[in-house]
């Protein structure tokens, strides 16, 4: 059982959560992440941790409700537990003194990316960070990425703040002008992934996604999070999860990514008809004794 | 009467002194120097190994060891527990094992009772490594699994869960700060080889490890579990690959309903890794086995699904490096399997999170 020791709402089912896990943080690197199972009926589910400290005894991750596990995690608050949190998974971002670096963070993307563009800039890089999000309420990590940056762009598709537009349009902003670019991380939506990597292709600039497949046990062993990288085939979490933006495969990380589609929607229904319901049913789940199980 | 078990078993002294005594005290015996019988009875090749070896078996029928391992440890597990095995003292040393699958479970069990002070570190939430994420309910219950680990602890072994030692923490630390000296690396072969055929990216398609871990230890079966995985109700279902693995999956694709699941594998069935047993039951369940037929195609069914595997059929040339004929393609032989999901089960490498933080770590290639 790992304790979660603060809970904080950021935007609208975007929640902050720092969790009691002092092996993982001191190990801990900018671009890891963790494997969490909320409780014994669970998934497995891949989160990036949003800051690194060696120092601290916690982890911070930012957790954005999309499915039945995501919005169960939600639901937990300060004093609560998670069950199961294994890390750090995955490579550590590649860190050194690119020059001018440009990082982007698309929506909740911004969590993962702040660890390593905070790294690059104390790397001695010159460092821009775009922000983008579908409008102002889902903006997170503003004033963070401000202190640690040397230009911030803040984008929202409705123009309810900020530029208006996508983080794409800040992108070929800042490629055309101010000192040339070596380095492009870009962590968000796959779409947007993808399409930051069509605006740096002209440029030649390198450029580096992190990429969220399903995933089970996040150490090499369920080959489900493969994804082609060239004509190669790599487990994000053994060979990444950062990759070559313009090796990856896009389209095909995208069809991999809906697998489990509907049977996700049908569990959300069926939980959230249960939430509204007389009682509490997840209490009752997964009773069964299970190896693991007594030994803490 | 017989020669020593890979296990290190003295199987002579089970056979014929203590089953007039009682059965706990042949699990004593056994327990001697098999950590885990329950498991040994049930999913070991006896017939390659201890059964294999015993000298009965040249002019009949060997000693069904295996069934002896696995009546006396039920029977224990009905019973109560056996008598504690002797222990050494305390020898002041701290040992680290990595991984809590069978080669680390068994090194521990030794290593524990030689008075040393152990530490078993696994990745996973579970105990048992292949024993709980990869072999099914049908041939080893994680019940059986958890009881058979539940005698290291009992015995002073400490399990540490969610430590993946590589990456929670370093081969080097818990050499030079955690004090343990020696560390047995036992992080198992896990790491899924695939076909490097078109169409492995399609949804459908899974390693077996996914598949089992899904089903097995995550218990994706189970209404109550929130854990997805493919729905093979009603489906074809083919398998590829000839190992246990292979026949593990394939069975348990019926189980989960398929229509039909096949197993495709490229040599003859004499070839077959798999256990005889094995073959049989799912014969018996009615897999169907395409034997000297290999894989070539993962097809698309235009969305992104599998609809189909494409594949050639094989002849048996001459013998190969491993002493078995090579399978070569007969020209001309393409025909087409129908399936919603498809299972590789062709073997595992070994698995890189100790090595990715221990670059200097030599290893046998």
């Amino acid at each position: 059982m790992y304790t979660i020791v603060e809970a904080k709402l950021l935007a609208p089912q975007i929640k902050l959560f720092r969790i009691e896990a002092p092996a993982t943080a001191r190990r801990q690197r900018p671009g890891q992440f963790v494997i969490v199972r909320v409780h014994k009926a669970g998934e497995r589910i891949p989160l990036t941790v949003s800051d690194s400290d060696p120092h601290a005894a916690t982890i911070p991750l930012i957790v954005q409700g999309v499915g039945k596990t995501t919005r169960l995690l939600n639901e937990k608050g300060a004093g609560d537990f998670v069950l199961d949190v294994v890390g750090s998974l995955g490579k550590p971002s590649e860190i050194m003194r690119f020059g001018a670096v440009v990082v982007i963070g698309g929506g909740v993307g911004a969590a993962i990316a702040y660890p390593t563009a905070r790294a690059l800039k104390q790397a001695g890089n010159h460092v821009t960070v775009v922000l983008g999000a579908r409008s102002r309420d889902f903006i997170i990590l503003e004033q963070e990425m401000r202190s640690i940056s040397d230009r911030l762009s803040v984008t929202t598709n409705d123009g309810s703040y900020s530029q208006k537009g996508l983080v794409t349009d800040a992108l070929c902003h800042r490629l055309t002008a101010g000192p040339s670019v070596n380095y492009v991380l870009a962590i968000g939506p796959i779409r947007m992934m993808a399409a930051a990597a069509d605006v740096t292709r002209p440029f030649g600039i390198r450029t580096v996604v992190s990429v969220n497949p399903i995933m089970v046990d996040g150490t090499g062993m369920c080959g489900g999070c493969r994804i082609q990288v060239g004509t190669e085939s790599r487990f994000a979490c053994v060979d990444g999860p950062e990759f070559d933006a313009r090796r990856v495969n896009v389209g095909r990380l995208v069809a991999r990514n809906t697998m489990y589609r509907q049977q996700e929607l049908r569990a959300l229904q069926e939980w959230e008809r249960a939430r509204s319901g007389n009682g509490c049913r997840l209490s009752s789940q997964g009773a069964s004794l299970e190896p693991g199980d007594q030994f803490p | 009467m017989f020669s020593r078990l890979p296990s290190g078993s003295e199987a002579e002294r089970v056979c014929p002194v203590d089953f007039g005594r009682g059965f706990l005290a042949a699990s004593t015996k056994i327990r001697a120097d098999n950590v885990l019988p329950a498991v040994t009875g049930r999913v070991c090749p006896q017939e390659h190994q201890c059964e294999g070896r015993c000298v009965l078996g040249r002019r009949g029928e060997p000693v069904g060891i295996g069934y002896l391992e696995r009546f006396v440890s039920d029977d224990e597990r009905a019973h109560g527990s056996p008598a504690p095995p002797p222990m050494s003292p305390p020898s002041g040393k701290k040992v680290a094992v990595v991984g809590s699958g069978p080669a680390g479970l068994s090194t521990a069990c030794d290593l524990v009772r030689r008075g040393h002070d152990l530490g078993v570190l696994e990745a996973l939430h579970a105990i048992g490594g292949v024993l709980v994420y990869g072999i099914l309910e049908f041939r080893l219950s994680n019940g059986i699994v958890l009881q058979e680990v539940g005698h290291l602890p009992r015995m002073g072994g400490q399990f540490r869960i969610h430590v993946g030692v590589g990456k929670t923490v370093t081969l080097d630390d818990l050499l030079n700060q955690k004090g343990y000296d020696p560390v047995f690396v036992a992080a198992g072969a896990s790491l899924p080889v695939f076909l490097n055929i078109p169409g492995e990216y399609l949804c459908g398609v899974y390693s077996a490890n996914e598949f089992l871990t899904r089903v097995n230890l995550m218990k994706a079966y189970r209404e109550d579990y929130d854990e997805p995985v493919f729905n093979c109700r009603g489906r074809e279902v083919v398998v590829i690959g000839g190992g246990n693995t292979a026949m593990d999956a394939v069975r348990t694709a019926l189980r989960l309903g398929a229509a039909h699941a096949t197993i495709v594998y490229r040599r003859s069935e004499a070839e077959m890794p798999a256990r005889v047993e094995e073959i049989k039951h799912a014969r018996e369940e009615g897999v169907r086995l395409q034997l000297l037929t290999s894989p070539v195609e993962f097809m698309n069914d235009g969305k992104g699904w599998l609809s189909g595997v494409r594949c050639i059929r094989m002849a048996l040339g001459p013998a190969d490096d491993s002493g078995r004929c090579r399978p070569v393609p007969v020209p001309h032989s393409e025909f087409i399997l129908p399936a919603q999901m498809a299972v590789i089960a062709v073997g595992n490498r070994s698995n890189p999170l100790v090595q990715s933080t221990t670059p200097d770590l030599e290893t046998t290639p």
